[in-house]
């Protein structure tokens, strides 16, 4: 009985998960610029990586493997913010503006970018 | 001395969790692996409290667990955003000032704003953190200055 509970709570876990990994990748396609699109990935590596990760943690039960995921998912959001803040930055210093009228103003070496995609 | 210990116990907890084998042998592996990474981090000079900021261990998951519930909740409005099209963002690029007085405080600040769907911190210019906003309600989120006030609880 306990089994199946948690059975079905890990399923649900995993797809919860699976839908916000899924919606962060449409995103990722939908949305019209680089800044805007960073937002999308990062549902991917946040809840989504965190759901599929709780999900597997309910398999593992109490375990040496239920400790390398707990590690797993502290390695995977910090790594992820760490990566979308490199990116952004990057993305600034090589001259990309976000789409923004008072941004763009300030900073009058920054040529702008539109991407028509 | 304190940091120096507290880097050799979270070292071996590591290994322990990685290693599932515990025999004499492998165990003085450990320990002879843990002596080397402190001594070598020594002499790189970064076993001090900016490394390891124990101040903050016991005020931490407090926050950890309120930074949850926000992530939670900005990932469920990001998602709605993307089912509704691009119509329904409106992004945009604000300025907030870090109030910590310390380094670390501003990076667990500017991590926190990253680390949540709708708004991430693209650069750090003196205590000021530009951020870039998916939509008006992010912004107003992030303008309510309720994070910046835990983080500054947090660096106590």
């Amino acid at each position: 009985m306990i089994d199946m509970l948690l059975d079905i709570l890990s399923w649900g876990l995993l797809i919860s998960g699976a839908f916000f990994c899924l919606t962060g990748g449409i995103g990722l396609i939908r949305f019209p610029e680089f800044f805007s699109r960073i937002h999308a990935a990062s549902l991917t590596d946040t809840l989504g990586a965190s759901l599929i990760l709780m999900g597997l943690m309910f398999q593992a039960g109490i375990s040496l493997t239920l400790a390398k995921l707990i590690m797993i998912m502290i390695l995977s959001l910090i790594a992820g913010t760490t990566a979308s803040h490199a990116m952004a930055k990057a993305a600034l210093k090589s001259g990309m503006c976000p789409l923004d009228q008072a941004a763009l103003s300030r900073r009058p070496e920054v040529k702008s970018y539109t991407d028509k995609t | 001395m304190r940091h120096a210990l507290a880097l050799s116990l979270l070292l071996s907890c590591f290994w322990l969790v990685n290693s599932g084998h515990y025999t004499p042998l492998i165990l003085s592996f450990m320990v002879a692996s843990v002596f080397f990474v402190v001594v070598l981090s020594h002499a790189m000079d970064v076993v001090d409290g900016e490394a390891q900021p124990l101040h903050i261990t016991f005020r931490l998951p407090v926050y950890v667990i309120w930074l949850a519930k926000e992530v939670f909740l900005a990932n469920i409005a990001v998602a709605a955003c993307v089912w509704r099209g691009p119509g329904s963002i409106s992004p945009r690029t604000i300025r907030v000032r870090a109030s910590q007085n310390t380094d670390v405080g501003v990076v667990i600040y500017a991590n926190s704003i990253t680390l949540t769907p709708g708004t991430v911190s693209i650069d750090l210019e003196g205590k000021d953190i530009v951020v870039h906003a998916l939509t008006e309600a992010a912004e107003a989120d992030l303008l309510t200055g309720e994070m910046d006030r835990r983080v500054c609880r947090v660096e106590g």
